[in-house]
């Protein structure tokens, strides 16, 4: 960190790394069982370094959990359990195909993206592991319903985010106070935008699955986006695959994750496109195009 | 364009990209969304998709244009009902700073809210409507902006368009204010004549007010200049956690983790521990990046002290010859925000910093009555929205600075003991007794 003693300033990301690292440890100081999603993707990553720092010199105190639709970039799950193993911390995966075998998460018919049944398989492995507190990298930027949550966003025994009983929330002051069996989300990059992210990544110099930089794949056009080819998205009439440069600018199921063409195959490349681009990153997830709500919907079922 | 971690100036020299961040309060009526989009908008913060969006949400404004408030009302009641619910975070960034902005809605009944956003805010931002001028929510806006101890002011007289863009008009306003400012305790105020609707002023000089000279806004949001805003001044640090590895290669390393409230600290610099008043020296600021020498407010660090000696989550670490006041009877102006009432036979939790304590409310000296501004006195309780002056009782002393002087160590929550729920915002009055001086013959074990 460099420090400036001639005017005592902060640059914007000292400052929001200042607030996330407060806001880690004020859930390791106020809860007795938290987890730190991590899914291997880009936000996920900068949590870990925060989570890091927290606690550095010492390791910090949470397992990590994943909630995995099956319908994966293979590339996302190989970084997830490398980066795991090399900071030696608990990974535990529970997986929409284990709970669907459960009875506990019902696909629709017709229903092909696995994000919505993630929300049940989450809600049943925050109860397996009694967690009373989950760590997720959402941010406020990325969709309107998600820039009226807290920092630290009640859930009742359910897991429901009800928008209009939060908590009010002042200065740097949480309130992490619940009765048995309700939890807390807490999302300490709540107020990093994805310039924010990406700027971190290249200070930090972190390490990203391949996916995120240029690769060339197999794509087809639908609904103005460029849908990976794979096993899981059968191809409607006409629909004729091209091989393209691409990269992804978020990751979800595989089944609606966007690509986006580019050539950029550093983080700085990245940034530079992202200073040009004129959709905003949830535009290239077909989940949330489904209607004006689909956000605020799914966080009331209890998603992140 | 965004913006880097540093960014060049014509001069050359490298300056850091600053984070701002304001509130906006005003009622629909003020056209406080339409600025917000506006803003956004014109500096190529909205998106194609986004844009999409909005171009598919049914109210459209008549003519084709994009009803640019629907950029800030997200909840479905929100843009059912065309009002702004709760505080809503937006982003956006020019190579000089980074903006938070929280989105606040204007009405009595939204206190609570506007209250939350001014909390953390640098500047405020309040809306007239130039037809209207200065009415009892421009009143309640600035006071609570001041109350909330928001350093500068930003008087926006919106809807110039509709005054065929007078000066007069603007300039009555502008004195109208200022009668009215000279009341509350703020040193910086502008005025800046707008249209959010026709975009004047806003990011681009209007050509439709040329007696106008002063800032516009956009740029007066990246000149104000805000480093002194913080207080340098109290070194202060809240302790969080204590970190103990106890690892081989790190058997004794016991590092007192939190962020820094207020002031300064530097290595080899003597410390006072409170409660228990032992002092000791810093002997190294740790961070993954490497030791620091030096480090200040808001940076969260882990120190290490020379001497073992008790402290935990809940204790501050202050500087030697600068303490805070120490006292478990205090008076607070308290914000109301829950549906249930104060109720002074009740006890609350109390969060200060990293410290929770149980206090009892004593007395209700007066509710302000934030229509006049005028101090209502016996009165029995404080409902939803009601702001009073209370004196406070708490289980073991608080360790704070008065709000005015500290926003960071002078402020509170409140919870309610059942519930859970966040139910009030408190700021700390000047106590009438000194702080303690420096005199540690009489706290030392």
């Amino acid at each position: 960190m460099t420090v400036d003693i001639e005017t005592y300033s902060l640059s914007h990301l000292q400052a929001l790394e200042s607030e996330a690292i407060h806001i880690m440890r004020e859930v390791f100081a106020e809860f007795e069982r938290p987890v730190l999603m991590f899914s291997g993707g880009k936000d996920s990553i900068c949590l870990l370094r925060l989570a890091e720092k927290a606690f550095s010199p010492g390791r910090f105190p949470f397992p990590l959990l994943n909630i995995d639709t099956g319908h994966n970039f293979p590339e996302l799950i190989d970084f997830r359990d490398r980066r795991a193993a090399e900071l030696k911390a608990k990974l535990i995966v529970r997986t929409v195909e284990e709970a669907i075998s459960a009875g506990i998460a019902r696909p629709v018919p017709g229903e092909t993206s696995r994000n919505r049944l993630q929300i049940p398989t989450l809600l049943a492995a925050l109860e397996e592991f009694r967690f009373d507190c989950a760590i997720g990298g959402a941010r406020r930027d990325e969709e309107k319903a998600r820039a009226k949550e807290r920092i630290f966003s009640f859930r009742d025994a359910f897991g429901q985010w009800d928008p209009k009983n939060q908590r009010p929330e002042l200065w740097n002051i949480y309130n992490g106070r619940l009765h048995p069996g309700e939890n807390m989300r807490v999302f300490p990059l709540s107020n990093w935008t994805e310039m924010d992210v990406w700027q971190y990544i290249a200070r930090e110099k972190l390490d990203l699955p391949s996916i995120y930089f240029s690769h060339t794949r197999d794509v087809i056009r639908r609904d103005g986006q460029w849908l990976p080819v794979s096993d899981l998205l059968p191809l409607k009439e006409g629909e004729e695959p091209q091989t393209l440069p691409v990269r992804v600018r978020t990751i979800g199921d595989i089944s609606c994750t966007g690509c986006i063409e580019s050539a950029a195959v550093t983080v700085e490349q990245i940034i530079e496109e992202i200073a040009a681009a004129r959709v905003t990153e949830r535009g290239s997830r077909a989940d949330d195009k489904r209607s004006e709500a689909a956000m605020e919907d799914r966080k009331k079922e209890g998603y992140f | 364009m965004e913006a880097t971690e540093q960014t060049q100036t014509a001069a050359g020299a490298k300056r850091r990209v600053e984070l701002l961040r304001f509130t906006t309060a005003g009622s629909v009526d003020d056209g406080k969304s339409t600025l917000i989009g506006r803003l956004l908008h014109d500096s190529k913060s909205i998106f194609e998709d986004q844009m999409e969006a909005l171009q598919r949400s049914s109210d459209i404004t008549g003519g084709g244009e994009v009803n640019l408030a629907n950029l800030t009302d997200g909840l479905r009641a929100e843009r059912e009902q065309g009002i702004t619910i709760d505080v809503a975070y937006r982003y956006f960034a020019t190579p000089r700073r980074k903006f938070i902005v929280a989105d606040t809605p204007g009405h009595v009944q939204y206190t609570r809210n506007m209250v939350t956003g001014a909390s953390t805010a640098n500047l405020a931002i309040i809306l007239i409507d130039a037809r209207k001028g200065v009415i009892e929510q421009t009143r309640r806006h600035a006071y609570l902006s001041t109350l909330l101890g928001i350093p500068h002011l930003l008087v926006c007289v919106n809807k110039m368009d509709l005054v065929d863009y007078k000066q007069d008009v603007f300039d009555a306003i502008e004195a109208d204010f200022t009668d009215f400012g000279t009341r509350l305790n703020t040193q910086d105020i502008t005025f800046i004549p707008v249209s959010a609707l026709k975009g004047d002023n806003i990011v681009e000089r209007s050509t439709r007010m040329d007696w106008y000279e002063g800032p516009i806004l956009l740029n007066h949001l990246e000149e104000v200049y805000i480093a002194s805003d913080r207080n340098l001044t109290d070194a202060r640090l809240p302790v969080q956690t204590v970190i103990r590895p106890q690892t081989p290669e790190q058997p004794d390393f016991r590092g007192f983790a939190g962020q820094i409230a207020s002031g300064v600290f530097q290595v080899g610099e003597e410390v006072v521990a409170l409660p228990s008043g032992l002092t000791s020296k810093i002997t190294s600021i740790h961070t993954l990046d490497g030791d620091l020498e030096t480090v200040y407010a808001p940076m969260s660090v882990a120190v290490t002290l020379a001497d073992e000696i008790d402290i935990s989550r809940g204790d501050m670490i202050v500087s030697r010859d600068n303490l805070p006041h120490m006292e478990s009877q205090l008076d607070a102006m308290i914000c109301w925000m829950d549906e249930q009432p104060l109720n002074p036979a009740r006890k609350y939790v109390l969060k200060h910093n990293t410290h929770t304590v149980r206090c009892m409310i004593r007395s209700i000296d007066y509710r302000v009555d934030i229509e006049n501004l005028q101090h209502v006195e016996e009165v029995g309780e404080l409902k939803l929205n009601e702001i009073g002056r209370c004196a406070l009782r708490t289980t073991a002393p608080l360790l704070f600075d008065a709000y005015a002087r500290n926003r960071q160590t002078g402020s509170f929550i409140l919870i309610d003991e059942v519930t859970n729920r966040t139910v009030a915002a408190g700021l700390i009055a000047e106590p009438v007794k000194e702080p303690p001086t420096p005199q540690f013959e009489e706290y030392a074990i």
